[in-house]
């Protein structure tokens, strides 16, 4: 079964239908990549994904599990979409990174928020204190920050504050981790070191939805690439299928553009 | 300039205790107003539009009437009107109603700093820690807060050193604050009367407090400095 399973969602800002009936699916340890113009939609679908816009119609399941059914109320409880938020992780392309938190903290904020919640936090409040530290120096290595953990994010380059904010993301162990054009306020010499970053995640098998103007890293990365135009997924498949033997005429008008750019 | 000398001493006395009251009015309208107008911004930005229009109308009559009418309506009001003084009588009564008035009139300019400091931190910071499966209210108070704070110190130490001078509004319901102190010199107080340099040199207190408070919130602007 798919982890991921995206039916029919529509989405509308007054009278601009953003997204039209939008149907994917992704498996577990698969990577998607969504490519289009600006103003396609691909970022509106990725905040519904995240919850951070309510589609009008359709489904959201992840493992088989219906987070979001635009016909069922028992879906949309404010406080019931915090948690299924947590199934995503998202990582923006203005890095929203807190100011007044260091890298470390950054990484590890929301953790021990939500670790406050958990019963037995009172008893064993330095242990936990000590595993989410633990786990985020980790990434934060993984991540080739292991200097820049002290630093704050003005302190930081624009890639290594796109760096950290993967970390954030990745702490909480999200099932699917969503990129909204991650390097697109980058010069191109920080773009590199961050695709080189969530090359790696995509060669340890981490779910992934991609959205980006980087069509060689689409290609070589994702396993499936998804084409939008106003609103509607027009073409999708493997990156053979989509960027060798591409069928309609928009997208090939679409990707021409890269490759004589 | 003997009978000066004389009598300096006896008038920095007496107007240190006017001080006294002053700053007991200054602490207790920061420490009112500070968390009440954060209560009203919340109002004003409210959603729920009944509660929105009723702060948005409470602060235009308290920031477009002058502190001293709010001072004479809250402390005369109820009891020459309603015939209900509630305010009791005495130095204290005369305190409370003062600092009800300060604190209303303070709370609802500073609401106005807080909402232009809360809504200038940039939407991003929301969403990014409601995908990281945070509340409201941890958003609020985890991530916005100091960011508000920051940026709302400069409009707030304007607020807060025209606070020091305001305080002498309240000598218009004989609070005995500093100019209270002062004045009573020029018809007779401690023995010494027709002196009306007492009431001139008040401005210093004034302006050391001032000084004072100017150098300890440019520390505290000073330590916001570590992040951006």
């Amino acid at each position: 079964m798919s982890i991921l399973q995206v039916e029919h969602i529509c989405k509308s800002f007054g009278n601009t239908e953003v997204l039209k009936d939008i149907s994917f699916s992704l498996e577990q340890g698969q990577v998607i990549s969504i490519i289009g113009s600006s103003g396609s939609g691909k970022t509106t679908l990725l905040r519904c994904l995240n919850f951070l816009e309510r589609p009008d119609g359709g489904v959201i399941r992840v493992k088989g599990e219906t987070l979001f059914d635009a016909k069922d109320p028992s879906t949309l409880n404010e406080s019931a979409i915090r948690k299924k938020r947590l199934h995503f992780g998202l990582v923006f392309q203005s890095f929203n990174l807190f100011p007044q938190y260091t890298a470390l903290e950054n990484v590890m904020l929301a953790k021990e928020l939500l670790a406050k919640e958990q019963p037995d936090y009172k008893a064993r409040k330095n242990e936990i204190h000590q595993e989410i530290q633990a786990q985020a120096e980790l990434l934060l290595k993984q991540m080739g920050l292991s200097d820049r953990m002290t630093n704050y994010p003005h302190q930081l380059s624009g890639g290594q504050c796109q760096r950290v904010a993967i970390a954030r993301a990745l702490a909480l162990q999200p099932d699917i981790l969503c990129f909204d054009e991650p390097t697109s306020a980058l010069d191109p010499e920080l773009t590199g070191e961050v695709l080189k970053v969530m090359k790696e995640l995509a060669e340890q098998n981490t779910t992934m939805v991609i959205v980006t103007h980087e069509m060689a890293f689409a290609r070589d990365v994702a396993n499936q690439v998804i084409f939008m135009d106003d609103g509607r997924i027009l073409e999708q498949g493997t990156p053979e299928e989509l960027f060798e033997n591409t069928r309609e005429e928009r997208t090939r008008q679409f990707l021409s553009r890269f490759t004589e750019g | 300039m003997e009978l000066f000398l004389d009598q300096l001493p006896i008038v920095i006395q007496a107007l240190n205790v006017g001080f006294v009251q002053t700053l007991k009015l200054f602490f207790v309208t920061l420490l009112g107003a500070i968390p009440l107008g954060l209560l009203i911004s919340f109002g004003t930005m409210s959603r729920f539009k009944p509660l929105s229009w009723l702060t948005k109308l409470i602060v235009w009559i308290i920031r477009g009437t002058p502190l001293m009418i709010q001072l004479l309506i809250i402390y005369f009001f109820p009891g020459l009107v309603f015939g209900v003084p509630i305010w009791g009588g005495g130095e204290s009564g005369r305190f409370l109603a003062a600092s009800v008035s300060f604190i209303l009139n303070y709370a609802c300019y500073f609401s106005e700093i807080y909402r232009g400091g809360i809504q200038s931190v940039p939407i991003g910071q929301d969403e990014a820690g409601l995908v990281l499966g945070m509340t409201k209210s941890q958003i609020f108070f985890k991530i916005k807060l100091l960011q508000m704070v920051k940026r709302i110190v400069p409009p707030m130490s304007n607020e807060i050193i025209t606070l020091v001078k305001d305080t002498s509004l309240a000598r218009i319901v004989a609070l005995q604050e500093l100019i209270w102190a002062g004045q009573a010199f020029m018809k007779g107080s401690h023995g010494i009367s027709g002196a009306i340099w007492p009431m001139f040199f008040t401005a210093f207190y004034y302006l050391i407090w001032n000084g004072i408070v100017t150098v300890l919130l440019g520390r505290l602007e000073k330590k916001l400095d570590y992040f951006q």
